[in-house]
């Protein structure tokens, strides 16, 4: 056999593909609803604790910021390792796919949190002054006036930090949850074949293309004219 | 001798504020009176304190001391319902701050609907009025990038007397503006001022106050040094710093 086949033989395997294709899109399905978790809870947790953020609360703003700067340092594989081992030995057994979801969760509100901090002080100040002398309170201004500006510069940075927090999901293989990657890594044991992995490499496109075209989509939608 | 009858309590009664920015001292106990259709153009040296003085009389700007009565309403009291108390007191910024995201029309329509509580039908026709009163009926549909900034500041007065304010306050309407743009936001407030409307106005418009102020105030380092009609201010103004500022102005 030459280098080709033996490449080929490893990497696109299709006799091994076709095997375990059930399980790698069994995985997929699972890295979705994973996936969709994280970023819903995710993106509502942070915007949440932006808007809190500005009601300039001090002792609530020093909790927010230590909060979400500690997310923000700590890696994510540290925090579900955390999770997962130390929260039994704490009395709380969690799965690993809740483990994985609430610490994505929580780095992903954490990093959100920011870009949506970023996006309501980057509205100039002559915004909320124009909304509140004709009577708007803070929070009709807020809501009416400087959100959706805010929102608007914030979805590309919220994109990109969505999806590369949500590729994280492939961490979870490391607590047992068979998604993508854990599905092709047991496949892989199982054949003694690494074109499992190029099936999940297949799957990881399939689901994460069309999530960077929505985030583009969603960019032109909440553009106005200029 | 015939006895007048008592001069009615003035719109605006603004008495000893002082404003401080930490160890910096902008107002230093100035007075403001402005009665009802009166006009009235502040004017000073930039750092005077008068743009301060005209963001205090709604609030935009605490003060640190002192009393503002607007239409009998304590303004300064923690008490008064601030959002209730701005909608009698429109106001019209130097850099406009129209909303980018909304249209000419919705830019004028949201605190008609969120504030006074109209109908979106309601609030479109009243929005619509307002915008053809300010000349721009043909424009309505435009978002602000769209306008020109003389246009943009007609949409920003139209968005402020759509809520049908007692008072309306300017802050440097034109000074944002190209020259050719300043005439058609000084038409549209000459005509506002023929219908009667009270105005504060913070300006370097000098030919403006010329012809429409009814009264002249000038400002300088926190205090009202000197007011008076125009004719008086501009002809023969009593206090040194007042005729060197004139003088200045007037050569430009």
């Amino acid at each position: 056999m030459g280098g080709l086949d033996n490449f080929l033989f490893s990497f696109f395997n299709l006799k091994v593909m076709a095997t375990y294709l059930p399980q790698i899109a069994q995985g997929l399905g699972l890295t979705v609803l994973l996936a969709l978790l994280i970023v819903v809870s995710g993106l509502a947790l942070g915007l949440l604790l932006a808007l809190l953020r500005s009601l300039a609360i001090r002792p609530l703003n020093w909790l927010i910021i230590f909060t979400v700067d500690l997310f923000r340092a700590l890696p994510p594989l540290v925090i579900i390792v955390l999770l997962f081992f130390g929260l039994p030995a704490a009395g709380l057994s969690i799965s690993g796919f809740a483990a994985t979801w609430l610490s994505l969760t929580l780095v992903l509100a954490a990093f959100a949190e920011e870009i949506f901090w970023a996006g309501i002080t980057a509205v100039p100040k002559g915004q909320w002054e124009a909304a509140r002398s004709t009577g708007l309170g803070f929070a009709q201004t807020l809501g009416h006036v400087v959100l959706p500006q805010a929102l608007r510069i914030t979805i590309p940075p919220l994109t990109n930090r969505t999806i590369a927090i949500t590729k994280g999901t492939a961490l979870a293989s490391v607590v047992g949850v068979s998604e993508i990657l854990g599905a092709a890594q047991s496949a892989m044991s199982f054949s003694a074949n690494p074109s499992p992995l190029t099936l999940g490499a297949i799957a990881y496109l399939i689901l994460f293309i069309p999530v960077v075209a929505l985030g583009r989509w969603i960019e032109t939608r909440f553009a106005w004219k200029r | 001798m015939s006895s007048s009858p008592p001069a009615p309590r003035p719109i605006v009664d603004a008495r000893g504020l002082w404003k401080r920015f930490g160890s910096l001292t902008v107002l230093k106990g100035v007075d403001l009176a402005v009665a009802e259709r009166e006009l009235v153009f502040i004017i000073g040296p930039s750092g005077s304190g008068k743009s301060t003085l005209l963001r205090c009389l709604n609030r935009l700007e605490e003060p640190s001391d002192g009393s503002i009565h607007i239409d009998g309403i304590e303004l300064l009291n923690p008490r008064t319902d601030i959002n209730a108390a701005r909608r009698r007191i429109g106001m019209v910024f130097q850099s406009f701050n129209l909303y980018p995201h909304m249209t000419a029309r919705q830019n004028v329509m949201l605190a008609l609907r969120r504030v006074l509580g109209k109908s979106r039908a309601e609030a479109a026709e009243l929005a619509g009025r307002a915008l053809e009163r300010v000349g721009l009926g043909e424009r309505t549909d435009h978002y602000p990038a769209q306008l020109s900034g003389g246009q943009q500041q007609r949409v920003a007065i139209a968005r402020a007397i759509a809520l049908e304010p007692r008072v309306m306050l300017f802050d440097e309407p034109t000074s944002a503006l190209d020259p050719e743009l300043v005439g058609g936001v000084l038409a549209v407030m000459r005509e506002l001022r023929e219908s009667g409307m009270t105005m504060v106005v913070v300006s370097h418009e000098m030919a403006f106050a010329r012809a429409a102020a009814d009264r002249v105030v000038f400002m300088a380092d926190g205090q009202k040094l000197e007011e008076g009609p125009p004719a008086q201010i501009f002809g023969d103004p009593q206090h040194e710093r007042t005729r060197a500022f004139i003088r200045q102005i007037d050569r430009h």
